[in-house]
């Protein structure tokens, strides 16, 4: 299908097979194509750097990061409480 | 209440009386890592009691109480990833940019889109949280459906076919969204970093 020319010229394609990698998997060809063109392309390399940096910081911020101390207010509660004793004295 | 309750010899059991006093900060937490919206969080905590009590006939004592609560609230949330993706699409239209925008027909990086090393690449510690701020702020530009595929991705480590399935994309669509999103994000941190 793709050419190596296409791959080694084509950083659309090479920054989408780093990204796909990065949390999936590509194909045997795929991964030494992708080789090829980060030989030979300084830009994509970058991004490929940044791109990992960036998945980690987001699973950082996303699990980690500001975790709200925030806690359900007790007249929400008080609320959701006598909506549950009505429902189990219906029964 | 004169019903004979058959209860499981060893297994767990529902109390719905103290669901509200146990659960309802820790499901509420849940709610607002993955939606981000503390209204629709508090509902979504609510209508998880609700449907807990009618389908406490179900519950196999198989699971711990929270576990089972969990699992109610974690459907009712994808069920709101779902409704973010499918007819919000006409609010799509942030500044966001496609793959076009980026790269030249033949697809060469455009120039001014050119990545270059920024503060990023060393992650020291005092830049962190600025760091951290800006992500955040970049995210929020992200399309409803994006960020759903990057919260259960990155946040509950779900299998690609599971958010395909669950989001109703394909895995197309689903490789295609993550390149946008993350050449997009990648873009708005070196913008507003450098």
């Amino acid at each position: 299908m793709n050419g190596l020319k296409r791959i080694l010229y084509n950083c659309r394609k090479a920054t989408y097979l780093i990204d796909k990698r990065l949390i999936g998997k590509i194909t045997f060809r795929e991964t030494v194509e992708l080789r090829i063109h980060l030989a030979g392309c300084g830009i994509c390399r970058i991004y490929m750097d940044q791109s990992q940096k960036i998945n980690e910081m987001i699973r950082q911020l996303l699990k980690t990061g500001e975790k709200p101390v925030i806690t359900l207010d007790d007249q929400f509660k008080g609320i959701m409480q006598e909506r549950i004793e009505d429902h189990l004295n219906r029964k | 209440m004169m019903d004979e309750i058959k209860i499981p010899p060893t297994g767990h059991q529902l109390n719905p009386h103290n669901w509200v006093k146990v659960y309802a900060d820790y499901l509420y937490i849940y709610a607002i890592t993955r939606i981000r919206n503390e209204e629709q969080a508090r509902d979504l905590v609510q209508e998880t009691f609700l449907a807990g009590l009618q389908s406490m006939h179900n519950f196999a004592g198989k699971s711990s109480e929270r576990t089972w609560l969990t699992a109610i609230l974690k459907n009712k949330i994808i069920d709101v990833y779902r409704k973010n993706s499918s007819g919000l699409k006409a609010q799509e239209i942030t500044d966001v940019k496609a793959e076009d925008d980026f790269f030249q027909e033949e697809g060469h990086w455009k120039k001014e889109y050119w990545p270059q090393r920024f503060g990023m690449d060393d992650y020291d510690p005092f830049t962190k949280k600025e760091l951290n701020q800006v992500l955040q702020r970049c995210m929020q530009k992200l399309p409803a459906l994006w960020l759903s595929v990057f919260t259960m991705k990155h946040l509950d480590d779900e299998t690609t076919d599971f958010v395909c399935a669950e989001l109703r994309i394909s895995q197309a669509n689903f490789w295609v969204v993550i390149h946008r999103a993350k050449l997009n994000l990648r873009a708005c941190l070196q913008k507003n970093w450098m």
